[in-house]
């Protein structure tokens, strides 16, 4: 099985060199990369299905689909045993604090895939009801497009976010554990231009 | 039948006890929003009998500036809820009603949803005191 080798990160052997140590038995690494490896091959996510995207991402999970190759069929109930959130589907305004209360409660480090429109940009729901983006209340790292999505779209989407956990720095924190408004990470002032704090 | 607001409590009241109306149940309350006419608003009160089958309904108009009407929370209790939301959505004030709170909104929401003169769209997102402005005004 030829390596995978991401531009830019994986610069110091050949392929050949690598696969002719792999057929002597001997991996040369680093910490760094050993860690992201093992990060993203097993990722876990949050069970945050809010509405019809879930049924595609359930859709994703199951037989078909087969989140399974990636190790990440188990969907975790609870945001301690999670390092993925998936928002799928609209979040509505009282909904808001509680989707922060979870990504607050999932251990470092913790990524988020916006899926779905509604959960990137407010959709066609223009209205009082729904958070416009759910960037405004959480940092995401990946957002997918479509209404909803289809399960390839949000595999692909997967997929970008293990290259971007691949070559990540391993023991830099993602969210800050503090900041004025409560909003760590997504801080709406650094954010939006126009936006004010309380 | 369109009653006035401080005759409400009394007129369902007799709807209720006559023995040839008997409107034991309301089945639904709401309200509707005009705002080029007088008065603006409309309270109506869907009432419906069990024992003869039939329904009614009733409402009352409210004027603009302060939109208050008696709650008939004390005849039928399934007003309760009926009447917050009309609360929250349109910001009519039910007096005498027992716990008088938004139910859908969040409690600290500003402003009634369901009014015509509200924003349709292009609304911006609370959180924990920050604003953070609607999507096509951000200047992405």
């Amino acid at each position: 099985m030829p390596v995978e080798r991401i531009p830019g990160v994986h610069t110091a052997k050949s392929a050949e060199q690598s696969e002719e140590e792999v057929r002597r038995g001997i991996l040369t690494t680093t910490v760094a990369r050993a860690v992201n490896w093992a990060r993203k091959q097993s990722m876990w996510p949050v069970t945050f299905g809010l509405a019809c995207c879930a049924i595609e991402m359930m859709s994703a999970g199951a037989g078909t689909y087969d989140l399974a190759r990636w190790g990440m069929e188990l969907f975790r109930a609870s945001p301690r045993q999670s390092d993925l959130m998936i928002v799928a589907g609209r979040l509505s305004q009282k909904m808001a604090p509680v989707l922060r209360q979870i990504y607050d409660q999932m251990p470092e480090p913790k990524w988020v895939i916006s899926m779905g429109v509604c959960a990137s940009a407010g959709g066609m729901f223009t209205n009082y009801a729904l958070v416009q983006g759910v960037d405004t209340i959480v940092p995401v790292d990946i957002y997918v497009p479509g209404c909803p999505p289809r399960p390839e779209m949000l595999m692909h989407g997967i997929l970008k976010l293990h290259q971007k956990v691949r070559t990540s720095d391993v023991l830099k924190r993602r969210t800050p554990t503090s900041s004025p408004s409560g909003c760590a990470g997504a801080s709406p002032t650094s954010r939006w231009p126009g936006a004010r704090s309380p | 039948m369109i009653v006035a607001p401080d005759e409400l409590v009394a007129s369902l009241e007799s709807l209720r006890s006559d023995a040839d109306l008997a409107f034991d149940f309301l089945s639904d309350l709401s309200a509707t929003d005009w705002p080029d006419r007088v008065p603006r608003f409309w309270v109506a009160y869907q009432l419906y009998s069990f024992r003869h089958r039939h329904r009614l309904r009733v409402k009352a108009g409210l004027a603009e500036e302060l939109p208050r009407i008696d709650s008939v929370t004390g005849l039928y209790p399934t007003a309760d809820w009926l009447e917050r939301e009309v609360f929250d959505f349109f910001g009519i004030v039910f007096d005498g009603h027992p716990d008088l709170r938004r139910i859908i909104m969040p409690d600290d929401w500003d402003g009634h949803p369901l009014r015509k003169d509200y924003a349709l769209g292009g609304v911006g997102t609370h959180y924990r005191g920050a604003f953070i402005l609607p999507v096509d005004e951000r200047g992405m």
